[in-house]
């Protein structure tokens, strides 16, 4: 799916990377933990986490993810949707809380992208 | 491709910062035409290291050398030093503050993922001098 269909199921608010919206997406993680998302080098396109601050912008940019999605309704600060227009990365943010948007991600074709054995 | 040669300093008092060096050597492989799949294993171990320096080290220095065969990296501080390295690269062990993990880190990966990512990782520490850790990842 693209990322503006990411942001129609999950009816989030785009803060920057409107150009990003035709690109498509196939796997995403959740975590509010920095380290559990670099422990996997595999593919991660979007990444939803209830951490605010701008070491998500850079774990997002050493993976090559493209969306930070901020879910329970977080706003982050301005800093960090700065650093992320800086690196071309998407933030959105959504009303859902974090395991109703990686639900309704999943159940619209999104998959985790690593299996873990 | 001949030798490059990068160094940073990393600031131990601005968290905020932390990531900027890595974030500009993956710019630099990217720009040398090294594969995107070799870029991401140096960013991450570069990235978690330098984090390291932040939290653990009170700050320190990065040096990164790129040859057509590999990229070395050294990363060094005068922080505490790690007394028992064995016990430090225990995925879940940590010395880490609260106030570390609420920030996403701390939860004693750093190491680990630092060693699954490079083909080559040492640590050099003494206590109450500081440490150094060099990491190797070769590009074929």
């Amino acid at each position: 799916m693209t990322l503006g269909e990411v942001k129609t199921v999950l009816n989030a608010q785009l803060l920057c990377g409107e150009e990003l919206l035709d690109h498509e997406v196939h796997t995403a993680c959740g975590s509010d933990l920095m380290s559990d998302v670099l422990a996997f080098v595999k593919d991660q396109a979007v990444l939803l986490t209830g951490l605010m601050n701008q070491q998500v912008v850079r774990t997002a940019e050493m993976m090559d993810i493209i969306c930070i999605i901020f879910v329970r309704s977080k706003e982050p600060a301005p800093e960090v949707v700065e650093l992320a227009r800086q690196k071309d990365i998407a933030v959105m943010t959504t009303t859902h809380r974090m395991f109703t948007a990686c639900g309704l991600l999943f159940g619209a074709g999104l998959n985790g992208g690593v299996h873990i054995e | 491709m001949s030798g490059l040669h990068y160094h940073y300093d990393v600031p131990g008092d601005d968290f905020t910062r932390a990531g900027e060096a890595s974030g500009a050597i993956k710019s630099a492989l990217k720009k040398l035409g090294i594969p995107p799949q070799v870029v991401r294993k140096v960013a991450i171990a570069m990235y978690e290291g330098e984090i390291n320096l932040v939290i653990h080290g009170g700050g320190g220095e990065i040096d990164v050398d790129i040859d057509g065969q590999r990229v070395l990296m050294v990363l060094t501080d005068h922080g505490p030093g790690i007394p028992d390295i064995g016990k430090a690269m225990e995925e879940g062990w940590s010395t880490a503050p609260d106030n570390v993990r609420s920030l996403g880190f701390g939860a004693g990966m750093g190491l680990p993922n630092m060693k699954k990512y490079t083909d080559e990782m040492k640590i050099d520490s003494t206590v109450g001098v500081g440490t150094t850790v060099t990491m190797v990842v070769n590009l074929a």
